[in-house]
């Protein structure tokens, strides 16, 4: 957002604002312990307004649901700006300001009506209307969303859209108003922040700048590649098209987690070499030429990790890793070594200090400092610094300091690109359960009494015109692949939606259905919107 | 505001249609298929709902069931758990299935079971009838006193049973039982003819600012127990400009021996109605609730008939009176737990929490019910305000003593030849009072005043004159205005165990001391039994006594050992009696 | 929001003059000032109920003592945290809970006994709570027999952090009970396994199952333990984890109560989804590491 990877806000600040959206995410279990602020701020008053295609564990606490179609927010987002500029509740004085591209930003909304929206997205027209009034009548508001703006085929455009309305109303750079994208996976943050993205150096600097990179080579004593990298999506076209040849894996399980995941798998089989590092033998692992055995990065080893609020954590070692597995630092420093670099056998600390020389917002957190203050949110340029709760304040400075004026996109409704179809007429979405995580591969491990496993939530109208009963085994197809799995029956469902979850791949192969569809600007595949159809099985075919 | 899974209990269609009819606007609404307005404001505004919703069920099926309780939980959004803990707060409530028929609640504290509790707890049983021993029930005048649940009929109480007259007596000055031997208690026009709606009136004329300073003059003090002054409490509210603010008339009475505010609401609903509708508009309170514990159906009953009339003329609504202030008025039914007349304690069981007190500060008068500045007021203390709007501050201080001015009414039950309801100028002496009600029946032993909560008397002590003050220096209280009067035909320490049983049993349970205090308490007794106490149980029921006094969090616990300590005091537990 | 400025108020704690912002409670600036005051039902993450009433202290001019954790100080009050009066309410609610429940789990209370010289042998069979212990699934187990009612699972469960309310108080008096409605199950109740009941439980009556089973064994070994913060390996939001280890082995996880991302609770995932580490799953030292 302007330029900075990470949520503008702290997650106390949720606990103070006045109004809370929160769009396309289900915190309440994908991030309990976010919701929990998010709750305190409900407790003393403030209102949540959902926009989700379901009514959510998270939407049942929100003062208004909006149950919007797949694959509309930008209808919904754009129809929202409309409204408030056209009800005269945007911050007129922050946009001549802070912000630039307003006129054509206006003129681009203009045909988004509540009208239109509406008819695109499902939800009543005054619904719109009353969010966008209250969203810009407040005094402090959030707006805070994860997979279900992002796991899109245009899922930037979809954040680009969300930040649109914060520059409208002047809800960003200040406390308690504010963005924030909250992270699925632990240290996702902490992995963009260290570089681990195709175009960018440690602390967000990027490939191309060649003074930023220049610092890098005089550290290193070697010239680093201007070009920018692949990401994920690219790298498995390059896959495809035979060009990448060998793949270096890390704690990751794209055998089981991408969409369409047949075609993953014969990707990932006819590469030249495979190497997995892994504290587990994922399913990936078993298609792998080297398995590299590594500790349990949180429990087993030393290291920092980021948060969702931007905040630098310390993790330790509590038990002992059991012979024969090493920490992530060594094996790659081994393997660099073997590759004739001379990388020294530097401790977390070490390596967290060369960082920190490179990495300007990282430079003011020593081990020390992160001790001593639970963590320290970045940029903290200095060590008299004290970390910075939230971004983008100078948007509110007299003088904008020779920075760019945040700009207003233009960007508009597309739709899933799969569309539905009288072969597929359900729109088929995805997400997590409390209990589980992800494939499972670290939540299968304990005797949760409340897993359910993997069902198909359906709408109790969709279940009787096709004559299903609660918890009885379909057949689930999309384009790609077909699934048996159980249905459940749920009565607040919109009709011609489906749900599931997707943690028990060894038992049900979900992203056989998913689509792989993708969003060129971040490479995140469209996992949100397939289209299926639902077969009942004869009874025949459901004891085989 | 919570996640809501329910078992898959259901209800069955009466349960289901009970608390359809009950809430008409629940906090889940869904506009469109989607769009669907809830939240935790609107969960909020419907939890008051709980109570009532539980006294619908109770009644339609004589259990709360499952089922029923997941239904009425649901439809208001609260937790089923939470909607548990409450139902099982109280007595009236049964969460197991029982067996037909209704369920009769016959009082065995002191006055009934010296007066043939006991007896008749045997024949209904022989009879095959369910019956629950109960705490007192407020009917102390008729003993035995029993109170009859129904399931899908209207309860019964006393008044609609039995042919028994209300008793009550004035001495001199017939004050606040003005109307009772000729009000038609329910029309409104026999209240108006007696003089009703004069001071509704003068208090429109004179404003709130006058009202409160009559009060101030008057001396008027609380009714309720606490004898706190009330014009400082109706100024307290006054003077908060936050909106909204309410009236509450706690109507709980249920401190044993004490019958004066079932009679009041029997015999003179206009009355309460009226004195919370001045004290709404000279406060700028717009709402008010009457809290009146379960077991009085006829007075319910005659108030909700008295409440309606009040509407249909104009004297609650809007624009009252032909004035320009508006005040709306409710009924709440308890369901069987002496706590919930502690008045923060009241307020969660009007809100739908669990009746357990709240601690103390904030005052009620600064955040009360819904958090909201609040009035509570004894019936009787409301009754007091009409008199001195309709007849001055210097009539009213003409009866009892400057320090306690006024009258008050006293409820003598026992071993007295005239049980009933008396109203008396502060300052009569007991001796007096209890010739007044034609002398005790057989030799005086002694005499528990205020309550369960009060002390024992002597009879040595009969000439402390009844006022706030001399009660005090003799370290009595007036408490409730209850007078039990006990002979020496009477075992007290039967009494005083029953009374141990009451604290207990009443306990809310929310704090240590009185929670375990008060079973301590009981279980030393019963050991002591009919043997003298030792020196060791003394000191282990004084340390007891000890630390519910000082560390409760709330009158009850507060006061569970004072009738204990006062028997001790009086060497009633040295000898053997009978 | 509007910072209203703090007026400073001044106290007399046990002879010492405190001066605090309004609104600091009695315990607040009796810490301030070094001087301990013991609490039960107190906690730094959860809202007073002031039920216990272990912190009441005497404040002259008021009738009955007062709660500590709870009360906010008022300009000149004068405290005495440990007068005759105070101590003999602290020996009676000591004695009370323990004639009442098996305190035997609970370090601090035993200290308290011992400090206040309670003696529960003056009682004569007092009724007890003696209910059994109910293990319903692996996670934890609730031995209501060592429940003192201090309500801070239920706040913990409830509006205080997780907004679940799987559990109320239920009943009455003595019989009070932590419960869920109907006494349902756990697996079948609200109930999220986010085991923050646990976490702020005084007594340990809520009791992670691994520690449970260690005690059965006896094979609960103190010396043998300890306690390292990290981040938990789940979601974004980096919750800080308390692993308490005995012998290399995982047996409870925690949260500082004093944490701004957590203020001491967790979720499911984060509070049980450690098992992976554990035997038999990565330990007994096997490189086999089979899902
Ligand atoms: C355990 C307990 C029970 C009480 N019951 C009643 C009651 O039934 N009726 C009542 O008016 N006050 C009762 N009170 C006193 C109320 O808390 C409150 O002081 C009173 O309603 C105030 O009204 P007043 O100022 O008119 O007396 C009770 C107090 C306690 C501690
Ligand atoms: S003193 Fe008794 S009734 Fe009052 S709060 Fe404590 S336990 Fe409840
Ligand atoms: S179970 Fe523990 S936390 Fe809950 S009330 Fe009992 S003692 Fe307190
Ligand atoms: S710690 Fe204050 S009452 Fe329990």
């Amino acid at each position: 957002m302007f330029g900075a990877g990470g949520g503008t806000s702290s997650y106390q600040e949720v606990e103070e604002a006045d109004f809370v959206l929160l769009w396309g995410s289900n915190a309440r279990e994908a991030h309990p312990i976010y919701f929990h602020h998010v709750l305190k701020g409900l407790k003393s008053g403030a209102k949540m307004h959902a926009v989700d295609p379901r009514r959510t564990a998270s939407a049942r606490f929100a003062d208004a649901w909006l149950g919007i179609n797949v694959g509309t927010d930008i209808a919904l987002a754009n129809a929202v700006a409309r409204e408030i500029i056209a009800a005269d509740l945007h911050d007129r004085k922050f946009i001549d300001h802070s912000t630039s591209g307003f006129e054509e930003f206006a003129a681009h909304v203009q045909t988004y009506t509540l009208e239109y929206a509406s008819s695109v997205t499902g939800v009543p027209a005054d619904a719109i209307q009353e969010l966008a009034h209250s969203y810009a009548n407040a005094s402090m508001a959030q707006i805070l969303w994860t997979l279900g703006i992002t796991e899109h085929h245009n899922g930037v455009d979809n954040v680009l859209s969300l930040c649109n309305l914060a520059l409208l109303t002047g809800h960003v750079g200040r406390w308690g108003s504010g963005l924030v994208p909250l992270r699925g996976q632990n240290n996702v943050q902490g992995g963009g922040d260290m570089g681990a993205l195709p175009n960018k150096l440690p602390g967000f600097q990027d490939v191309t700048d060649n003074s930023a990179r220049q610092r890098f080579s005089d550290a290193y004593g070697v010239e680093l590649n201007p070009q920018p990298g692949l990401h994920l999506t690219l790298m498995f076209e390059a896959m495809a098209t035979g060009t990448l040849k060998g793949l270096y894996v890390i704690g990751e399980n794209p055998a089981d987690s991408e969409a369409d995941v047949s075609h993953t798998r014969k990707l990932l089989t006819d590469l030249e070499l495979l190497v997995v590092q892994d504290i587990f033998l994922t399913r990936t692992a078993e298609l792998a030429d080297v398995v590299l055995p590594a500790t349990v990065g949180w429990a087993e080893s030393e290291g920092t990790v980021t948060s969702s609020e931007r905040r630098v954590q310390r993790v330790r070692a509590a038990v002992e890793a059991p012979a024969g597995t090493r920490d992530d630092h060594t094996i790659i420093g081994e393997v660099a070594q073997l590759l004739g670099a001379s990388w020294p056998a530097d401790t977390p600390e070490a390596l967290w200090d060369e960082l920190r020389s490179l990495s300007p917002m990282h430079s003011g957190m020593s081990y020390e400092r992160l001790e001593d203050n639970n963590g320290l949110q970045w940029p903290c340029p200095d060590l008299d610094h004290p970390g910075t709760p939230f971004l983008h304040g100078w948007l509110w400075e007299d003088d904008l300091g020779g920075k760019e004026r945040a700009p207003f996109s233009l960007v508009n409704h597309e739709g899933p690109k799969e569309q539905l179809s009288d072969e597929f007429p359900i729109r088929l979405t995805t997400g997590r359960a409390l209990d589980s995580y992800n494939t499972g591969v670290q939540s299968r491990g304990y005797p949760s009494p409340i897993r359910s496993g993997d069902q198909l939530e359906i709408s109790h109208l969709d279940a009787a015109s096709l004559n299903l009963a609660q918890g009885e085994l379909v057949r689930v197809s999309s384009p790609r692949g077909s699934v048996e799995i159980e249905v459940d029956i749920k009565t607040d469902q919109a009709a011609g939606l489906a749900f599931t979850t997707f943690h028990f791949p060894e038992l049900i192969d979900l992203n056989l259905l998913t689509n792989d569809e993708w969003d060129p600007k971040s490479g995140t595949a469209e996992f949100k919107a397939a289209a299926i159809r639902i077969d009942k099985l004869t009874s025949g075919e459901r004891y085989v | 505001m919570s996640d809501l899974k329910y078992t898959d209990a259901t209800p069955d269609s009466d349960e289901r249609e009970a608390v359809d009819y009950l809430v008409s606007d629940p906090p889940v609404r869904r506009e469109s298929e989607r769009w669907v307005i809830s939240g935790l404001g609107r969960t909020r505004d419907t939890r008051h709902l709980l109570l009532p919703g539980l006294h619908q069920l109770q009644n339609v099926k004589g259990w709360i069931s499952p089922g029923g309780l997941n239904y009425l939980a649901e439809t208001l959004q609260i937790p089923a758990a939470e909607a548990y803990g409450v139902a099982s707060f109280y007595d009236l409530f049964q969460l197991e299935e029982p067996e037909d028929g209704p369920l009769h609640h016959v009082c065995v504290d002191p006055v009934c079971a010296n007066r043939g509790s006991g007896s008749y707890i045997e024949e209904l049983r022989s009879e095959g009838h369910r019956v629950h021993e109960s705490p007192c029930l407020g009917q102390c005048e008729r003993p035995p006193a029993s109170f009859v649940q129904m399931t899908g009929a209207e309860n019964q109480d006393l008044t609609s049973t039995t042919s028994v007259d209300p008793q009550f007596f004035s001495g001199a000055t017939s004050r606040l039982l003005r109307r009772f031997r000729t009000n038609a208690p329910t029309r409104l026009e026999s209240y108006k003819e007696q003089g009703g709606y004069e001071a509704l009136k003068s208090a429109i004329e004179l404003g709130g600012t006058r009202v409160i300073e009559m009060l101030l003059d008057s001396g008027l003090t609380g009714r309720g127990g606490a004898a706190f002054p009330t014009g400082v409490k109706w100024q307290s509210v006054a003077n908060h400009q936050s909106a909204p603010k309410y009236v509450v008339a706690n109507a709980d009475e249920s401190e044993p021996g004490t019958f004066k505010d079932r009679m009041i609401l029997e015999n003179d609903p206009f009355a309460l109605i009226e004195a919370m509708t001045i004290a709404g508009i000279s406060t700028g309170c717009e709402k008010g609730w009457i809290y009146i514990r379960g077991e009085y159906t006829t007075a319910a009953d005659r108030l909700a008939r008295a409440i309606a009339q009040a509407y249909s003329a104009q004297l609650l609504g809007e624009a009252i009176a032909g004035s320009s202030a508006s005040f709306d008025l409710e009924i709440r039914q308890g369901a069987g737990a002496y706590i919930c007349g502690e008045e923060t304690s009241l307020f969660n069981s009007i809100e739908g929490f669990r009746g357990e007190p709240r601690s103390k500060p904030p005052y009620p008068t600064d955040i009360g019910l819904f958090g909201q500045p609040t009035i509570v007021n004894n019936p009787e203390t409301f009754l007091n305000v009409l008199e001195i709007l309709n007849y001055g501050v210097d009539h009213y201080r003409s009866a009892g003593t400057p320090d306690s001015p006024g009258t008050k009414l006293f409820c003598l039950s026992g071993d007295i030849a005239r049980p009933g309801l008396y109203e008396a100028d502060f300052g009569i002496t007991l001796r007096e009072l209890l010739s007044n009600a034609g002398g005790v029946d057989g030799v005086l032993q002694t005499v528990l005043l205020g309550g369960a909560a009060g002390c024992f008397v002597s009879p040595q002590q009969l000439d402390v004159p009844l006022t706030f003050e001399d009660t005090k220096s003799h370290d009595l209280t007036l408490g409730s205005g209850a007078v039990m009067v006990f002979s020496t035909e009477v075992s007290v320490r039967d009494v005083l165990s029953r009374l141990a049983q009451f604290f207990r049993d009443e306990s809310c349970g929310q704090c240590v001391p009185c929670r375990i205090g008060t079973v301590r308490q009981h279980e030393v007794l019963l050991q002591i039994g009919d043997s003298k106490a030792d020196v060791e149980n003394v000191a282990l029921l004084e340390d007891i006594a000890t630390v519910m006094t000082d560390a409760s969090i709330c009158g009850l616990g507060q006061t569970a050992a004072s009738a204990v300590r006062s028997a001790l005091t009086l060497g009633l537990l040295d000898e053997s009696r009978p | 929001m509007s910072e209203l400025q703090p007026t400073e108020i001044a106290i007399s704690i046990n002879g010492t003059t405190v001066s605090v912002d309004a609104g600091t409670t009695i315990l607040e600036a009796a810490r301030s000032a070094g001087v301990e005051i013991p609490t039960l039902c107190w906690a730094s993450n959860l809202t007073p109920v002031n039920a216990c009433r272990l912190c009441v202290v005497e404040m002259e001019g008021s009738r009955n003592l007062v709660p500590a954790c709870s009360r906010e100080c008022e300009q000149g009050s004068i405290i005495h945290t440990e007068s005759e009066r105070v101590a003999l309410n602290r020996k009676m609610i000591l004695e009370f809970l323990d004639t009442t429940n098996d305190l035997s789990e609970s370090t601090e209370l035993q200290e308290f006994i011992v400090r206040y010289e309670a003696d529960s042998s003056r009682y004569t069979e007092p009724s007890q709570m003696k209910d059994a212990t109910k293990i319903e699934d692996d996670l934890f187990v609730r031995a209501y027999d060592r429940c003192v009612l201090c309500y801070k699972c239920v706040e913990a469960c409830g509006d205080d952090a997780q907004f679940t309310f799987a559990i109320s108080m239920a009943g009455r008096g003595f019989d009070t009970r932590v419960s869920t409605e109907f006494d349902t199950p756990l697996p079948e109740s609200a109930c999220v396994y986010c085991g923050n009941c646990v976490g702020v439980c005084p007594t340990n009556a809520l009791q992670f199952k691994k520690e449970f089973d260690l005690r059965q064994a006896a094979q609960w070994e103190p010396e043998r333990q300890k306690t390292t913060e990290t981040i938990c390996s789940y979601c974004g939001v980096g919750c800080t984890l308390e692993l308490h280890t005995q012998d290399n082995e995982i047996y409870k996880v925690t949260s500082p109560a004093d944490h701004s991302v957590t203020a001491g609770h967790l979720c499911v995932k984060g509070r049980f989804g450690w098992q992976y580490v554990q035997p038999p799953t990565r330990r007994p030292s096997s490189p086999d590491m089979s899902s």
